[in-house]
């Protein structure tokens, strides 16, 4: 059974959001992956993220694959609607879910198998329609539900657990969406929560697709020395190169930057994310130097992290339809039927 | 030759790309509004240009519709197929062609009567451009049938200017054309022919209108917001009709945006993804495809049927297997998606037989998935899809509300104890659903992994089969809501027909053909699947059944042996697959012999 009720225990101290919600009302099931994975640690970053900034559960839709990150799902958020759809084949299902009702936030769940491999196809065409939801990519170069095969993302010469090398060339997803026009691509890791929860706040409130590919580690499967995607890897060649500060709506940006190192970005809703840029050679708004920039720093063996590039103005799957504001599952039949007489109409132009 | 009034069948070859396809539209629907039964079908190459194709118009003035297996004037514009349609003029019958060039003296027959008529020639001495001399001597050849057929000039006229009501320069250029063959036919051969139109009053109330049109027309009508699609042939002009009636009907009067969301996806795959999370969401949502497609959405296919998300798919279907034929007939893919997907399924399926039925049928069947919350496949093919039609008008009840099924309201939720999403309350075998977004104690997790009724993930054997006995609880109770077959019976008749969808014009024929031959069969057109009791009833009471199909391998006789308790010994298979629609001849030949076969024996 892999599905446990998670008890409730009320804590009357615990802090009360705008909502009046603890974050006790953001948890969902109990975790059934193995202790000390990543996905977990993810997990509570979504799960602190949507409770400061104050939105309702059930305004959430939950969509995932399948994979270890996909259950993950059912670990937050027990007061929204989650749907676990076939493999690799989330995007589509989200598309159609947002087709439906603009007006829901919409978070995907997905692991590098699933986003990948698997399910490459969906994940660039849903980044291509700019679809308004954050995607989370639970990254771990490693299939962990089957027991330890090489994703792709697994990176060159890393080493599988029994020892087998990895000889193709690992899929990196940030790479992927900067290439493919993508208005929202961020990296971090899961054992960075003050770099994460910020990312996940700003990805939210993007309008657009907003790529969140999150280093991960396989405790079980690829969490060894020759992993590239290991705890221990990943912290030594971690490499910040911005870092984002989410600001809500109607709250005034208080923390003192200094002169041309920040950079803010007013997002749809009015919240601002304040870029911080460590090194002054990057620019987060200039698709080409952040291309070069990741190039020329993974080259070295860094793993690039932070917003690394954002672009508000881009139009979202709905704008460029022009969808009316309400959801287009609410509309009255009576806006939707043309009626007996223009039938009538119609139909003449076959006589 | 014996005169033969509103009875025979006029065949164009062609070349495709050439633009014959809107001056044989026009000959079509210019006996159509003569008031004379007429159907047209396009038999035309997977292809952009260049290749051979064929437009067959048979004028019925009894109304047949089907094809009759005869043709009885041949216009050969097309030098690559000429000995093959030379070859396929019934005895007695006439081959119009070009006569700008020499002809090939071998290519001759003393059964068939030869009319030449300088077409080229006629519409070169008139037409300075290229383009538009290729093009007028498709319609110059309309104006020679019209004095042939002594087919009302001022009718086409009225057609043409109505066609080209916002280019008016055209109009003069395509009149000239026409006139040009129509003087010259006069002027060189006896007119009319002893074939012949006259006006008649039998078209009143009907349009011409092919499937896909229709079945477009349903969805909007049935309110669908959310089409997403893959362009495939024969399914394609049912999304491009969709869009044409949503830019007219769904664009809010005030801010100019759209009432709909059409999303073109990389695949069918995503395709379905798309309705199902849509569905899901609480839109209508449907889909456009064809068998190629369908294999595609298979995995999903079957998602949907287990975690219970409304769905409508338009299949098309074309010929199979793999890539097949794809400008060309059949009804290759029953099986297919009656128990689409891996794993105990079942589907809701709908039969049309003709345009009509694919505007109430796309109706009724986001009405069905809804109820049933399951995915609803309509299965029309390209005879039915693409081809224009001689329907009834249809009416639009305005009294019509769209059944969205068991959805649970906020207040219900509010007030509710706890919501279990797959227990079933009222017994039906169809639970309660929630929607996202609507009320937090609506919460779910939607999956395709095992689940028991609460909707909680299980591996425990009782109470996953409890979720899949009601899963077929619910698929039997489908049956009371389906379409009821169309049963043509008399009493004391044993031999009976048993069919589906297209092949019901050349089925009704046949029936008369051989009434008159004094052979009485019953006729029981099968519209759902699940199937009726009706139908079970009808193969209790006949001694034979012939199932007449448009697939090798008997599929519909297949699907009869699974799913009723027929002797399988009653049955005869009269199959038809090889790609043009179904004629009334093989039905006719088939039901005869057999029956010699069993009277000698």
């Amino acid at each position: 059974m892999s599905f446990m009720q998670k008890p409730k225990v009320s804590h009357s101290q615990l802090p009360k959001n705008a909502l009046g919600l603890t974050s006790r009302d953001y948890e969902g099931g109990m975790s059934t992956l193995c202790a000390g994975c990543g996905h977990d640690s993810i997990t509570a970053a979504l799960i602190q993220a949507l409770w400061e900034l104050n939105i309702a559960p059930h305004g959430v839709a939950k969509m995932s694959g399948i994979g270890c990150s996909s259950k993950t799902t059912a670990y937050f958020l027990a007061q929204a609607h989650g749907i676990n759809a076939v493999h690799g084949r989330m995007p589509s299902v989200a598309t159609g879910a947002n087709a439906a009702d603009r007006n829901l936030s919409y978070i995907g769940v997905s692991g590098d198998g699933d986003s990948l491999s698997i399910g490459l196809g969906q994940f660039v065409h849903a980044l291509r329609r700019n679809l308004n939801m954050l995607y989370i990519i639970e990254n771990n170069g490693v299939y962990g539900l089957t027991k330890g095969q090489f994703s792709a993302s697994a990176d060159l010469g890393s080493k599988a657990k029994k020892g087998e090398v990895n000889e193709q060339p690992p899929i990196d997803p940030v790479i992927t969406a900067l290439t493919l026009g993508g208005s929202f691509v961020a990296r971090s890791f899961s054992g960075d929560k003050a770099q994460l929860v910020p990312l996940i706040k700003a990805g939210l409130m993007h309008n657009g697709f907003a790529l969140l590919d999150v280093l991960s580690p396989c405790v079980t499967f690829n969490d060894h020395e020759d992993s590239t995607k290991s705890y221990a890897h990943t912290r030594q060649f971690y490499h910040p190169a911005v870092h984002a500060d989410f600001v809500p709506a109607r709250q005034p940006i208080r923390a003192a930057y200094d002169a041309g190192e920040a950079m803010p970005v007013e997002l749809h809703d009015g919240s601002t994310v304040v870029l911080r840029k460590v090194s002054q050679e990057y620019n987060p708004k200039n698709r080409a130097q952040a291309y070069s920039y990741l190039h020329e720093h993974q080259k070295r063996g860094e793993i690039v992290t932070g917003l690394l590039y954002i672009d508000e103005d881009q139009r979202e799957m709905h704008d460029i339809s022009h969808t009316v504001s309400e959801a287009l599952r609410d509309l009255p039949h009576a806006q939707l039927c043309p009626g007996a007489a223009a039938l009538d109409e119609i139909q003449d132009l076959y006589r | 030759m014996q005169t033969r009034v509103n009875d025979f069948v006029i065949k164009i070859a062609n070349v495709n790309g050439t633009g014959s396809a809107s001056a044989n539209g026009l000959l079509m629907k210019a006996i159509f509004r003569m008031g004379i039964p007429v159907v047209g079908k396009n038999f035309f190459p997977s292809n952009i240009q260049g290749l051979p194709t064929w437009f067959e118009i048979r004028v019925s003035r009894e109304g047949y519709l089907a094809r009759s297996g005869r043709v009885d004037i041949m216009v050969a514009m097309n030098a690559q197929t000429y000995a093959s349609d030379l070859a396929d003029v019934s005895p007695g019958g006439y081959l119009i062609y070009d006569s700008t060039w020499p002809r090939d003296r071998e290519l001759a027959r003393d059964d068939v009567t030869l009319i030449g008529i300088p077409l080229a020639q006629l519409v070169n001495a008139e037409f300075e451009n290229i383009r538009a001399r290729i093009l007028m001597k498709n319609v110059c050849y309309v104006g020679v049938l019209a004095a042939l057929l002594d087919l009302d000039m001022a009718v086409l006229g009225q057609l043409l200017s109505e066609t080209f009501a916002d280019k008016q320069k055209l109009i003069a250029g395509n009149l000239k054309a026409m006139q040009l063959g129509y003087d010259c036919a006069k002027a060189q051969h006896s007119c009319p022919l002893p074939l012949r139109l006259e006006r008649m009053d039998a078209t009143a109330g009907h349009i011409m209108v092919d499937g896909n049109t229709m079945a477009a027309l349903g969805c909007v009508y049935a309110g669908a917001t959310v089409g997403a699609w893959y362009p495939i042939t024969p399914s394609t002009s049912l999304m491009d009709a969709f869009k044409d009636f949503c830019e007219r009907y769904r664009v809010d009067p005030e801010s100019g945006r759209h009432r709909y969301c059409i999303v073109q996806a990389e695949d069918e795959l995503a395709a379905i993804g798309m309705v199902l999370g849509a569905g899901w969401n609480g839109a209508r949502a449907f889909t456009p495809t064809s068998g190629p497609g369908i294999s595609l959405m298979n995995e999903f296919i079957g998602f949907g049927y287990y975690a219970e998300i409304p769905a409508v798919i338009f299949d098309v279907q074309r010929v199979g297997p793999s890539t097949g034929m794809p400008t060309r007939t059949q009804q290759g893919d029953l099986l297919l998606c009656a128990y689409a997907s891996h794993g105990d399924t079942r589907h809701v399926l709908l039969f049309p037989a003709d345009p009509a039925e694919c505007f109430q049928f796309a109706v009724q069947a986001f009405d069905l998935a809804e109820r049933l919350q399951t995915p609803v496949m309509v299965l029309s093919d390209l005879d039915i899809g693409m081809n224009d039609w001689m329907v009834p008008k249809q009416r639009w009840d305005a009294g019509y509300v769209p059944d969205r099924g068991k959805v649970y309201s906020q207040e219900q939720l509010r007030d509710m104890q706890v919501f279990h999403r797959y227990s079933d309350g009222d017994g039906d075998g169809i639970a309660y659903r929630s929607l996202p977004g609507v009320h937090p104690k609506g919460a779910y997790f939607v999956r395709g992994s095992g689940h028991n009724h609460r909707g909680d993930y299980t591996e425990d054997a009782d109470e996953y089969q409890e979720v899949l006995d009601r899963l077929r609880r619910k698929h039997d109770a489908a049956r009371a809501l389906l379409p009821a077959p169309v049963i043509r019976s008399r009493k004391g008749v044993t031999t009976g027909i048993v069919s589906v969808g297209s092949c019901d014009a050349a089925v009704r024929e046949a029936m008369d053909v051989l009434a008159r031959e004094g052979t009485e069969v019953n006729y029981l057109r099968v519209r759902g699947f699940p199937f009726s009791p009706a139908l079970q009833e009808f193969l209790d009471r006949h001694e034979r059944i012939f199932v007449v199909e448009q697939n090798r391998d008997a599929q519909l006789k297949s699907l009869l042996l699974l799913e009723t308790g027929v002797d399988r010994r009653k049955l005869v298979s009269i199959l038809h697959y090889g790609g043009m629609p179904i004629d009334s001849r093989c039905i006719i030949s088939g039901i005869s012999a057999a029956l010699a076969r069993g009277a000698a024996a």
